[in-house]
């Protein structure tokens, strides 16, 4: 009993977590299932139908590409002009600052199904045709604010005295922006770079209403959900999650590194700017 | 105000904010971005959520100024407005409740565990949003053992929860967690953990060091998570299709369907509109007391 007080916190804590995962957990196990009917919602027998063929039901791999290359796309295009407006807001002063910020803002509190509905309207009246080009150009509005976020947190947590240290060392605004600035930013566009390929890959309501005939692999869920969706489908949306989370978990892991490095290098030089410049 | 200020954050180090065309050659692709593809679009929908029906032809609309296109959409509508709020509401309300004791814990307890725990809590996104909703159908099935429990207790007044209002908020709740969970860390990560300790030095018990300390200091997370949890539960649509049977349809539904299926292009505009005019009040009143510079 004493015990349980005493780590309520942390057992409530860790049932939170686990409950976030339990979701995840029935689509892996479900994975492995070979339905009864043409539901796989229930447990039935243990098949291995859904890896080995992966490909096998028609539609799931054409569009689990579909949806692959739109993300890359958007993703590239999107985290460079949101990187270019983070640095904008960080370092640069002008004029409409509040208007901006609330562009970048706004975005992300706008129910998706405004998002996609008021775009329709737009492609509607300019005839504009629908396809992988109207999914694309939603997906770069909608994950720019994002790539904002996460790389203005990063430009702003950096420590304005090692770039200065760079220019006291005679490095020109180029060179220091190339080895100082951009590595020590790198972690941050790399990080948005991941979100924004999430949020799109995943994008469902917004994709929807301005896809045309394309069908993406959310698209495809939504229409097999109606009639069952295949095994395959699980298999593939388990294998995306572990993937992600290994690379996650691995950058966690190297940054961790580095930085015990980093430390080790500073106590054992007292000051010792090098440390921080990435070998060139 | 703040574009005079020089970013002073994080590092408490002044960096002098250049002014030149730099900057505004920076920010130009971006916007324009957001303006053509965010900004322009609500005006457009402004516009069609005024047109008129050509008599004869379905799906095809003239310009025109009907504002009883709002009026008749409204009329029409006004449950399932209604419903979205309540269920967006209770789920928010119970996000808070499930998301506090985590956010807590990783601000104050997790110690080295902070940056695993943090990736844990993003990592359920990196599944598809349709099938972590779809797989609440098999938690939540009629001889599921979570019914069955609720049942025994005789909780349930139709004896299931699929296909039923609780579904609905269960999923919505599941599904947008990890927007309150985030911004609450954020905020309880900021308390300076002596503050604590005073209040508990003075002989405060832990439930008044809460209401008085770390609960007020934890008010601007709240109120961040709980926009960024109300909005998009809202106007979310899936949940409410996978979970909930026609009974519990939200105004997401009524958007989508009148848009795609039925090509009732005023309706849905207007009914978008509404919302989104709703939502902005609810921005603005946060602006109003956070200001722009902490949106982004």
């Amino acid at each position: 009993m004493r015990w349980i007080r005493r780590h309520l916190l942390g057992v409530v804590a860790a049932m939170v977590l686990v409950y976030l995962f339990v979701p995840i957990a029935v689509v892996a196990v479900l994975s492995f299932n070979k339905p009864e009917g043409k539901y796989n919602t229930s447990w039935n027998t243990f098949s291995l139908d859904g890896w080995t063929n992966i490909c096998g039901v028609p539609g799931v791999c054409d569009s689990f590409m579909i949806s692959i290359r739109i993300g890359i796309i958007s993703t590239l295009i999107a985290t460079v002009l949101g990187t270019m407006i983070a640095f904008a807001l960080v370092r640069y002063r002008f004029r409409g600052r509040s208007s901006t910020n609330l562009l970048i803002f706004l975005p992300m509190t706008t129910p998706e199904v405004v998002m996609g509905a008021s775009l329709l309207a737009l492609f509607l009246n300019l005839r504009f045709p629908l396809g992988e080009l109207t999914i694309i150009i939603a997906h770069i509005m909608f994950t720019i604010s994002f790539v904002v976020v996460t790389v203005k947190a990063r430009l702003q947590g950096m420590d304005p005295r090692l770039e200065e240290a760079a220019r006291d060392l005679y490095a020109g605004p180029r060179a220091t922006f190339r080895y100082v600035t951009l590595p020590l930013v790198a972690p941050g566009i790399a990080g948005a770079a991941l979100l924004g390929f999430s949020l799109s890959f995943d994008d469902f309501i917004i994709s929807f209403f301005n896809a045309g005939t394309v069908v993406t692999f959310p698209i495809y869920i939504w229409g097999a959900a109606q009639r069952g969706i295949p095994v395959q489908v699980n298999a593939l949306a388990t294998l995306v999650f572990v993937i992600a989370l290994l690379i996650v978990l691995l950058s966690q892991f190297v940054a961790s590194r580095r930085r015990k490095a980093l430390e080790n290098d500073i106590s054992q030089n007292a000051i010792n700017i090098d440390a921080f410049l990435p070998k060139s | 105000m703040a574009a005079v200020l020089p970013s002073t954050k994080a590092t408490g180090v002044v960096v002098a904010q250049r002014k030149s065309r730099t900057g505004y050659l920076l920010l130009l692709p971006g916007m324009t971005w957001l303006a053509i593809f965010f900004a322009i679009p609500f005006v457009t929908l402004f516009l069609t959520s005024l047109q008129a029906p050509v008599a004869g032809q379905s799906g095809q609309y003239v310009p025109a100024f009907q504002i009883s296109n709002y009026s008749d959409a409204l009329l029409e509508y006004w449950p399932q407005f209604l419903r979205s709020f309540v269920y967006a509401g209770i789920a928010t309300g119970f996000a808070l409740i499930i998301a506090y004791p985590l956010a807590y814990f990783i601000a104050f307890k997790a110690g080295r565990w902070r940056a695993l725990m943090l990736v844990l809590v993003i990592a359920p996104s990196f599944a598809s949003f349709l099938l972590r909703t779809y797989a609440w159908k098999t938690i939540l099935a009629d001889e599921g053992f979570i019914t069955s429990f609720f049942n025994f207790l005789h909780l349930l007044p139709d004896d299931r929860i699929l296909n039923t209002g609780f579904a609905v908020v269960a999923g919505l709740t599941y599904n947008f967690l990890p927007f309150m969970i985030l911004p609450l860390y954020a905020a309880l990560e900021k308390i300076d953990p002596r503050l604590i300790e005073a209040s508990n030095d003075l002989y405060a018990s832990a439930f008044t060091t809460f209401r008085k300390v770390t609960w007020p200091l934890s008010l601007p997370g709240v109120v961040a998570g709980t926009l960024l949890t109300f909005i998009p539960a809202t106007g979310d649509y899936i949940n409410a299709e996978l979970l909930g049977s026609t009974q519990n349809r939200m105004i997401g539904n009524v958007i989508q369907t009148n848009f795609i299926e039925f090509r009732d292009y005023p309706t849905a505009s207007a009914l978008s509109f509404v919302l989104m005019a709703a939502i902005l009040v609810l921005v603005f009143t946060y602006i109003r007391r956070a200001g722009t510079e902490d949106l982004v």
